[in-house]
């Protein structure tokens, strides 16, 4: 396991120099960026299944002169899992990047971007694998400034250099917290390793635990982009090349994900009250609706994409909280079957919503719109892509026999399972979660009923999209082998589910691979077969063998009829693009439906003719939703902290004799408490 | 193995060949009530007949995805039907999927659907696809949760295992207000899934009001023969999950040929007093505006609550 670590690390290393010192040849450089990467994340999906499948933890540790750090590694199952999911994305994205970067010849280096592609994957890679407090932070840190700098890769528009600034801060901010994390739990420990980090000398208090799970919250849930910490989502995710955006949305926000169960359920030994569970839970639910919510509302892809990555965190979230609250009233097997939900969510979003972000940018890429109303037509022009991006929309709809699905309805089980908690009030607060996650589900569905179906059915709506063309091989590959991954975890939960067992059974105590798994493998029936069960391969036969049924009767009944085209009756007029529902018209239900959440503000301004009102000479309308975490949070925290930074200018008057005798006084000050 | 092949064959059989005539019932008791005669109850097998003859007419605009349509939604619908008993109580299918994967089978058709309303490009199938997708997304929560309070009576969410419970049970449910309130919910869940009166109205062509015959706008020949099947399936489900969760009398609980008979007989008499039901209330109401559903349907949502509450007042 080691060679491959090496191997995997070796290779990120010549991915990160080899486009540097290549010659000024574009498709030079990215094949050398992405070769390296192709190698490294092979070797990672190796590496990351006998990670989860051996006995026991590998370690390395390299010690340092510096006191308390150390870099050290451990391949334990929870971080191989996380280094398999990256590496899965990551190889996807590798060779997409081949075609993909073409694109930006000219508008930006591409050896650099080729450098720090490789430097990102290589960082988030090194976050789930550290095994040391201050390492961790290296690397996280680390992650964060090259996802930054990739963010800005087009930093001559200025939306890009505002998403780089607001992503900048937002991930500082929640660093800081993440240090205060660890610092509580150095407290106690006495180490920055992980390992003390596990065994404290002396249990830390309860006021004490509280705090690092509160720090903890905060400064993972503002990279995962929990509600309301997820404003700078929208922002950075979409200024990104696109797959970029796929990593950071597939799988850097994981990141946090790993870091929460890691804290909670490996340092904090799973031992907590049921109120963190609950927390987590609602914040996972208050996620989810607003972040599909908003989605809706989103007519540019990518940032609509973005949104959807708050929902998926939020799903992922209701599992692992149901999983908190079943832990800590000792119902282990349910614990273990929330946590194995959470995780089977992880894998799959990552899956599909790097599919999709692929998608976008080829959309991107062949028509140089980000706009869906300015798509339309591109299933005809566009016939791979298109199959891929419709795979990737069943996918994160939920709907069956794809892996969205699977997941989905594990977390339906856990928070149905419910049942067997003590209190009313839980029993009743999971279920309603359960009926925001349907909720969540089916505005899931209306949204990429309308990403899909404006973008790609129907007429194109503009020049752009007339023009599209089916995008190269590579990236065609690269889409093409992440929606394979989406059915096969979708028609196949029997391969996933020991795997995830594996590495739910260290933190929960259980293992629950045999209560899930029924009927050789072949049904879920999360523990209990009477309670619920599913066989998505069973449906995937039926789906099939019943349209061929229905293909049958069509046969029998009506024998082989000739079919004929002809064009779609426009009321007597030709049909042109401008009388297609557009993504505005397609949502204005759900926007008047919800306008409590939205508060959308409607302007419209009629120019007539000068001769005669009769006659309209243009229209200009616009609506917007109400930034209300922006307008009511993040506003007046910035203006309180900018009139703070105003008044503390006095004290700054730039001199340095000045600042000397702040540090002197201090220095006394500081003396002067120790005695 | 043999039995289950069996049984599957005769489900699907059966609600292929109920659902028309579910279908013309509904139209048969509205034509009496509003003073006419009608048609005969059997006309949608022949409107069936004459649509798969029909040579299908399709839009230049429209992509692979409007001809595929058709088939998934037809497939999906009958494999909803397959997780839900009919005549007999234990459905082979049973373990395939329970509540949840018959809720997400029927959205998979639901999605197909309103693709295929967007596909042709004309402003009615958009208009349909756009109340549709807000229809589904107010119906399914309120599904969920009134199905909950009955599936924690019975300690299952397959629908299956809770008739068969419920069909063994001697006497009735312990108390029925959480079941009441359950049914009440998923009644009015049902007319807004299937595109009923005061939700929809499958009778009209009205650009104002249609809904789920905008989506369809486009069809026609075998695609639409396919297309108003399933529509009937999507009607049997709902109907048979209505009549065999909160009244299973009669169904059949073992393969025994003479009860699997009575079993099909009392199960047509319940679906058919239940079509009845819906006949009546489509001549009694009129159709809501579209934005007045979002209050019905919160009814319902709050009705599922209500009984998820009462059962566990009561419990404890």
């Amino acid at each position: 396991m080691l060679n491959l670590l090496w191997i995997l690390l070796g290779s990120y290393v010549v991915g990160i120099l080899l486009p540097l010192c290549l010659p000024r040849r574009p498709e030079v450089q990215s094949l050398a960026a992405s070769a390296p990467a192709i190698v490294a994340t092979s070797a990672g999906i190796v590496l990351g299944l006998l990670g989860i499948t051996s006995s026991e933890p590998v370690t390395i540790s390299l010690a340092s002169t510096i006191p308390l750090l150390a870099f050290s590694i451990r391949i334990d199952p929870l971080a191989a899992f996380f280094v398999l999911t990256i590496s899965l994305v990551g190889l996807a994205a590798s060779i997409y990047a081949i075609g993909y970067v073409r694109h930006f010849d000219g508008r930006a280096s591409v050896p650099v971007l080729g450098a720090l592609f490789n430097g990102f994957l290589c960082s988030m890679t090194l976050v789930v694998l550290a095994d040391n407090g201050i390492f961790f932070l290296i690397v996280w840190e680390l992650m964060s400034l090259l996802s930054y700098f990739l963010v800005v890769t087009e930093h001559e528009k200025a939306e890009v250099r505002y998403a780089g600034l607001f992503y900048l801060i937002m991930t500082h901010v929640g660093t800081a917290f993440i240090i205060l994390t660890f610092l509580i739990l150095f407290y106690d420990s006495g180490a920055f390793s992980f390992e003390a980090f596990r065994h404290p000398k002396q249990p830390l208090p309860e006021g004490m635990r509280t705090f690092a799970f509160l720090m903890a919250l905060i400064g993972f849930g503002t990279k995962a982009g929990i509600v309301p910490l997820h404003v700078w989502l929208p922002y950075a995710h979409p200024a990104a090349p696109s797959h970029i955006s796929a990593l950071m949305s597939g799988v850097m926000i994981k990141t946090a994900i790993y870091a929460l169960i890691r804290v909670y359920f490996d340092f904090l030994g799973g031992q907590f009250p049921w109120w963190w569970g609950f927390v987590v839970l609602f914040l996972g639910a208050t996620s989810a609706l607003l972040g599909v919510m908003y989605a809706l509302m989103e007519h540019d892809l990518k940032r609509l994409l973005a949104f959807h990555s708050v929902e998926n965190i939020g799903i992922i979230l209701l599992g692992i909280g149901a999983g908190m609250i079943f832990q800590s009233y000792g119902l282990k097997e349910l614990a273990a079957l929330g946590l194995l939900a959470g995780l089977y969510h992880t894998i799959n979003h990552a899956m599909f919503k790097a599919l999709l972000f692929l998608g976008a940018g080829s959309l991107l890429y062949a028509t140089h719109a980000r706009n869906i109303d300015e798509y339309g037509g591109l299933l005809r022009r566009m016939p791979w892509t298109g199959v891929f991006f419709l795979i990737g929309a069943v996918s994160i709809s939920a709907l069956p026999p794809t892996n969205g699905f699977v997941s989905e309805w594990l977390v339906f089980q856990s928070l149905f399972l419910s049942y067997q908690l003590p209190t009313v009030f839980l029993k009743l607060m999971l279920p309603i979660a359960a009926a925001i996650l349907a909720l969540t589900g089916v505005l899931a569905l209306a949204c990429f009923a309308k990403a899909f179906g404006i973008s790609f059915l129907a007429l194109p709506r503009s020049a752009h999209a007339r023009h599209a063309e089916e995008v190269s091989a590579p990236m065609r590959v690269g889409m093409g082998l992440l929606a394979a991954f989406c059915l096969v975890l979708g028609v196949a939960p029997m391969v996933i589910v020991p795997l995830l067992d594996r590495v739910i059974a260290p933190l929960a105590g259980i293992s629950i691979e045999e209560k899930v798994l029924a009927m050789d493998g072949w049904a879920l029936a999360p523990v209990n077969v009477e309670f619920s069960s599913l066989s998505t391969p069973v449906l995937a036969l039926l789906l099939t063998g019943l349209a061929l049924l229905g293909w049958g009767l069509a046969v029998v009944f009506g024998g082989r009829l000739r079919t004929r085209h002809y064009k779609t009756w426009g009321c007597g007029i030709n049909l042109t693009p401008r009388m297609e529902y557009t993504a505005t018209g397609f949502v204005q239900p759900i926007k008047r439906v919800f306008s409590t959440v939205y508060q959308p503000t409607v302007k419209l301004e009629t120019e007539f003719l000068h001769e005669s009102r009769y006659f309209v000479k243009r229209r200009h309308f616009e609506f917007h939703i109400e930034p209300i975490f922006e307008k009511y949070l993040y506003n007046p925290l910035v203006a309180f902290f900018t009139t703070m930074a105003d008044r503390l200018r006095v004290i700054q008057a730039g001199s340095l004799h000045l600042y000397l005798t702040y540090i002197f006084v201090t220095l006394i000050l500081l003396l002067l408490l120790a005695v | 193995m043999l039995e289950a092949i069996f049984l599957v064959v005769a489900q699907v059989t059966s609600l292929l060949a109920v659902s028309p005539f579910l279908v013309g019932l509904i139209r048969k008791v509205k034509a009496r009530l509003q003073l006419r005669r009608g048609a005969s109850v059997f006309q949608p097998y022949a409107d069936l007949a004459k649509l798969f003859r029909k040579q299908p007419v399709i839009s230049t605009t429209a992509s692979w995805v409007f001809t595929a349509t058709p088939y998934i939604v037809f497939a999906s619908t009958l494999s909803a039907g397959l997780l839900v008993p009919t005549f007999i109580s234990q459905t082979p299918m049973n373990f395939a999927g329970n509540i949840i994967a018959l809720v997400y089978l029927l959205a998979l058709g639901t999605f197909f659907l309103i693709l295929a309303g967007l596909d042709a490009g004309s402003t009615f199938g958009g208009m349909g696809s756009s109340r549709e997708a807000i229809v589904a997304s107010l119906t399914e929560p309120a599904m969920i949760l009134s199905i909950f309070a009955i599936a924690l009576t019975n300690g299952s969410t397959n629908l299956s295992t809770i008739v068969q419970k419920t069909a063994l049970l001697e006497g009735t449910v312990a108390d029925p207000s959480p079941h009441l309130m359950a049914l009440a919910a998923l009644f009015i869940v049902a007319l807004a899934e299937t595109g009923r009166v005061p939700v929809d109205n499958p009778a009209t062509h009205l650009e104002l009001t249609m809904i789920h015959e905008a989506m369809v706008l486009e069809y026609s020949g075998r695609y639409l023969a396919l297309l108003e099947w399933a529509a009937g399936l999507k009607l049997a489900v709902f109907l048979s999950l209505i009549a065999n969760v909160f009244a299973p009398w009669g169904i059949a609980t073992t393969v025994a040929p003479a009860a699997m008979m009575i079993g099909f007989l009392v199960y047509l008499a319940k679906t058919a007093a239940l079509a009845v039901l819906i006949g009546v209330i489509e001549c009694m109401f009129a159709k809501l505006r579209l934005f007045r559903v979002t209050d019905l349907l919160g009814v319902a949502f709050i009705l599922g609550l209500l009984g998820l509450l009462f059962f566990y007042i009561l419990r404890s």
